[in-house]
């Protein structure tokens, strides 16, 4: 029987170390792999979540035009009524939260970026060539020419 | 008492099981009963994509301003989300369109180019969020991915930074982020769609050129768009499924 035992005892100990590390790697595995990994996918599901907490800079137009209707009044009659507010006034969702703190200060030289002559802009955009237009020195808005909410030229 | 080495084995593997058992079971009481959370977004209700279109960009840089500063993507090197090419196509040899991008088109587009002299237009571009991207299927941990309403994402505590995705999007859309040194892309403002916001620069887009669209929603005026418009994809030989939908876009774009 003793004898018999010696034969084997070489596979048993295979084995066993085969199994241990068997055990070792599901161990490791159970204990580094995130239990929501695979849930919804080849991913941690866990994921999703953590970029969804990322907060908003731009509050949006809906949330600006809740309280500032008076601008939307204003604007109404030009081509400016549908142009989103923080595309000029910056990213403003702070100030939703708390109205001390307001969006970046406008100086009316940022009409240029959308409205000075450039080959590439489609021809049904309203452009000027600066130089002909006036001092380009001036802001578009310091003259009294233009409100940027309601843009139309004085009669 | 008398050992044997087999005993020994025995009653490791015993414990070794039992540990492992127990470790289990304990994670378990420990993370507690999950707190349920009022998330009326429902994935699964919405497949999203956008709408570019070509004749309506104006160059003005807003788009590219306005992801940067919701998504806070680096500055130093200067990488994008999302960027604006001008293209300008010398009628005398259409096939080699020049195309620049300064700075990706934050800060707009000086005067470079002569009125009548060949044509000239600017592109918006951005991760395609392709339903078969390739760049979620070289990833060899599963740290980008596509969600169920068909946003690319990237997980950055996963990412192991080896670069395979940025090298397989056939769209350039991915870089190294140099903080994190995990990749980093558009993510489609998901954290603005969940709340029902659009992207961030599809919201500050002055002349409708960027529109958000949800394809499962319809209602979504997206539909309709399509229905009347010629659209194009970029690369649509690559067969990537991308949702970003171009109009007017010209042949010779890349």
């Amino acid at each position: 029987m003793k004898r018999s035992f010696k034969d084997y005892e070489h596979l048993v100990r295979l084995a066993s170390i085969f199994l241990i590390g068997l055990l070792v790697f599901a161990v490791a595995r159970a204990e580094f792999v995130p239990k929501d990994f695979g849930t919804l996918g080849h991913y941690r599901a866990g994921a999703i979540d953590d970029i969804r907490k990322r907060p908003i800079s731009y509050a949006g137009r809906t949330t600006c035009t809740e309280c500032h209707s008076d601008v939307v009044d204003e604007a109404a009659p030009s081509k400016h009524k549908a142009l989103p507010c923080e595309t000029c006034h910056g990213p403003s969702a702070k100030h939703v939260g708390d109205q001390e703190v307001l969006p970046g200060k406008l100086d009316g030289k940022f009409c240029v970026r959308c409205h000075a002559a450039n080959t590439g802009k489609p021809s049904t955009h309203p452009t000027v060539n600066l130089a002909d237009h006036s001092d380009p020195k001036d802001s578009c808005t310091a003259a009294g020419c233009h409100k940027p909410h309601d843009p139309r030229p004085p009669e | 008492m008398d050992t044997t080495r087999r005993d020994f084995l025995m009653i490791g593997s015993k414990m070794l099981i039992m540990t492992a058992a127990t470790a289990g079971a304990l994670e378990h009481v420990l993370a507690g009963t999950p707190e349920a959370v009022a998330d009326v977004y429902r994935a699964a209700d919405h497949w999203w994509a956008m709408l570019i279109d070509v004749e309506k960009c104006i160059g003005s840089g807003d788009c590219v301003r306005a992801c940067k500063i919701e998504n806070d993507v680096v500055d130093e090197p200067m990488y994008f989300r999302t960027w604006v090419e001008r293209y300008h196509i010398n009628m005398s040899d259409p096939d080699h369109p020049i195309v620049d991008s300064p700075d990706g088109g934050i800060n707009g587009f000086g005067e470079k180019y002569k009125d009548g002299d060949g044509k000239t237009f600017f592109v918006p571009k951005l991760c395609n969020h392709c339903a078969d991207s390739p760049c979620t299927q070289v990833c060899p941990v599963g740290a980008t991915f596509r969600t169920i309403d068909g946003v690319v994402l990237i997980d950055k505590d996963y990412c192991v930074g080896c670069r395979y995705c940025i090298q397989a999007c056939p769209y350039g859309c991915r870089y190294l982020d140099p903080r994190s040194h995990t990749a980093d892309k558009c993510t489609l403002c998901y954290h603005r769609l969940t709340k029902g916001l659009k992207t961030a620069c599809a919201e500050v887009c002055a002349t409708g050129a960027r529109q958000i669209a949800d394809l499962k929603d319809p209602n979504d005026p997206v539909h309709e768009y399509l229905r009347t418009h010629k659209i194009q994809v970029l690369k649509p030989q690559m067969a990537t499924g991308a949702k970003v939908y171009y109009n007017g876009l010209d042949g010779a774009v890349r």
